[in-house]
């Protein structure tokens, strides 16, 4: 009797498990279905509220992607986008790394508040930024530049990858900079040879987050920029897919999909092993 | 082979000082043991050594040179930590060779020295390894090659055995031994447990508060320590200190015998028997010595075989030989010197 509860119980938790991830695929798959499936849709077919929406009704078309490379300058907002993305990445890891760093490893009451302070400034919403913001840019004479924002984007990325890196750098234990230095390491090639290298699973999270805010910013984006060449994904996407009350939703879901996909791919290839504790071992 | 030398040194943090002035010479090729309680500044002397703290004031001198102010890679120390403190992301191969790498050694001179450390203790075959793939007492041998591959003037080792489990323990404090006996490397060891200690020093430092209590051979420490922190400290159970008059009158517990086990008892001690402890080989006997007032505690330690032949509550004979006895002043707790007899 025991054992067939014991059975039971085993086969039920099984299932439980199962149902839980089940779940949970779901839901983080589904955005990636609705836009694949929305983007090979013909437009009649997203339309008909009567269609099963989760289902092809006409066969598939690619009539939305034409639109995409062909109607709007899409490409040219991907490589923008690329080019601010990598200005703005590098800009954050240069100030964010140091930064990170010796927020982590300071003594005293000051380091938590500091740091706290620092993604306090991260919270300030680009609403209230632009303004004093489009001020600066007009004195630089940057408006309508890329420079414009490469310039603005690190006011957010930094505190946010300098609160993400100070997390990180923590959890490196203090004796393996102690045995670096006593090794014969300065406490800068402790750094580099010992401290970079452990955390790079924490610097590649700073570059995905760093790169994933520009690519999504709309506000400074809007603001600083008029001409649709220089337009970033995340401005020109709506600006050109959205015209008054008419929304071009094949192509614009074309347009989320392929700038997110490549993003979940890295993610995914990385993330994965951060989290499993990548300084096991080091110490105990 | 060097001699090290702390000379008054000082290391305050904030208002607190770590470290109060301490004077400490480990002699050429010599096992020092620094020995005291959690907080007394042992693991602070030890970071300065390294040079990994800035000393208050005072000087380090390695070998005859003040290195005071340089850093740790020029003081050609090696430090074994506590955690191991092994390179996660490097191979067992790449641990061991890191200090050779950090000076530019050539490659081949790298191979041979990796080989003879790992042969020394055993670890040839995780070479390629990660450290999270070894178990305690094989990280704890990565972190000892890694010492010792680049024949250092001086090991520190700050309680490398205190991760490993009780058996393991034992058999690796007999291969430091003797691994130090065969290299005759200065070595400076830091722990807080006195069979550690006694085990495994030439000397040992006892430290309290930042000073140094008593410098000495185990004998020396557990037969004339020199006040009564350090007669409480060492020993388990610890000396016996019993008030009498202006000083503490001090005994261990093994000297403490039956008095019909002595022809003629030099010290009669009655004791009032409250607990005895049944430890296999031995037993303990907790009382009160009778006519001294309530808390004249005492623990007498005698073969388990030894039947004393009364209970609990009641009073038992209990002597001691004159030369086992010791004083201490009761104001200062420090040892007054035995009186010619």
């Amino acid at each position: 009797m025991t054992t067939r509860s014991g059975g039971a119980r085993r086969i039920a938790g099984r299932a439980g498990h199962a149902a839980i991830l089940v779940f949970f695929v779901t839901f983080l798959a589904f955005p990636f279905y609705w836009m694949l499936i929305t983007t090979f849709k013909t437009t009649q077919d997203l339309h008909d509220i009567n269609n099963n929406p989760y289902l092809f009704h006409d066969a598939p078309t690619l009539d939305h992607l034409r639109v995409l490379f062909s109607d709007t300058m899409f490409l040219q907002w991907i490589s923008n986008t690329m080019l601010v993305g990598l200005a703005v990445v590098i800009i954050t890891l240069v100030l964010a790394v140091p930064a990170g760093y010796a927020l982590a490893r300071m003594k005293g009451p000051w380091a938590q508040t500091l740091g706290i302070g620092i993604f306090l400034t991260y919270l300030v919403p680009p609403t209230i930024l632009f303004i004093p913001f489009s001020r600066i840019i007009a004195d630089l004479g940057l408006q309508d530049s890329l420079w414009s924002l490469v310039l603005v984007y690190p006011s957010f990325t930094v505190p946010f990858c300098t609160w993400l890196l100070m997390g990180f750098f923590m959890a490196i234990p203090r004796d393996l900079e102690d045995a670096a230095m006593v090794d014969g390491l300065s406490r800068f090639g402790a750094f580099f040879k010992v401290v970079m290298p452990i955390s790079l699973a924490g610097m590649l999270t700073a570059v995905i987050f760093a790169f994933t805010l520009v690519m999504q910013e709309f506000v400074y984006g809007v603001t600083f920029i008029t001409s649709s060449a220089s337009y970033t994904i995340g401005v020109g996407v709506p600006t050109f897919l959205v015209r008054g009350d008419v929304y071009f939703w094949g192509s614009m879901m074309g347009a989320c999909l392929i700038a997110s996909v490549p993003i979940a791919i890295i993610y995914n290839m990385f993330v994965d092993r951060f989290v499993a504790g990548f300084t096991m071992g080091a110490v105990k | 082979m060097a001699t090290v030398e702390a000379r008054q040194l000082v290391k305050a943090f904030e208002e607190v000082r770590a470290v109060d002035g301490i004077d400490l010479m480990a002699r050429e090729g010599e096992f020092l043991v620094l020995l005291g309680p959690s907080g007394c500044g042992k693991t602070t002397l030890m970071r300065m050594i390294a040079g990994l703290e800035q000393p208050t004031a005072g000087d380090i001198v390695i070998d005859g040179r003040a290195v005071t102010d340089l850093p740790p890679r020029v003081r050609n120390v090696a430090m074994v930590f506590q955690s191991y403190a092994l390179y996660p992301h490097l191979t067992v191969e790449r641990n061991i060779s890191f200090p050779l790498r950090a000076v530019g050694m050539s490659k081949e001179d790298i191979r041979k020295k990796v080989d003879w450390a790992a042969d020394m203790f055993g670890i040839r075959r995780f070479l390629n390894r990660k450290p999270r793939q070894l178990s305690g007492g094989e990280r704890q041998r990565v972190a000892l090659a890694r010492a010792v591959v680049r024949e250092p003037a001086v090991f520190l080792l700050d309680e490398p055995l205190s991760n490993l489990d009780a058996k393991l323990r034992n058999s690796a404090r007999d291969e430091l031994k003797s691994f130090q006996r065969s290299l005759g490397t200065t070595t400076i060891y830091v722990t807080h447990d006195q069979a550690e200690a006694m085990g495994l020093g030439d000397r040992i430092a006892v430290l309290n508060h930042g000073r140094v209590a008593q410098i000495g051979t185990p004998q020396d420490i557990y037969l004339r320590p020199s006040d009564t922190f350090v007669a409480t400290f060492i020993g388990s159970p610890p000396m016996n200190l019993i008030e009498d008059g202006d000083t503490w009158f001090g005994f261990r517990p093994e000297a403490l015998v039956p008095a019909a086990q002595v022809p003629e008892a030099a010290v009669r001690v009655p004791l009032r028997i409250k607990r005895v402890e049944y430890l296999g080989a031995e037993q303990l006997i907790y009382g009160t010595v009778e006519g001294r007032g309530g808390d004249a505690a005492a623990i007498a330690r005698i073969p388990a075989n030894l039947d004393i032949g009364v209970g609990a509550g009641e009073v038992c004979d209990f002597a001691l030989s004159r030369h086992d006895v010791q004083r201490f002043d009761r104001n200062s707790g420090r040892r007054i010197a035995e009186a010619t007899s």
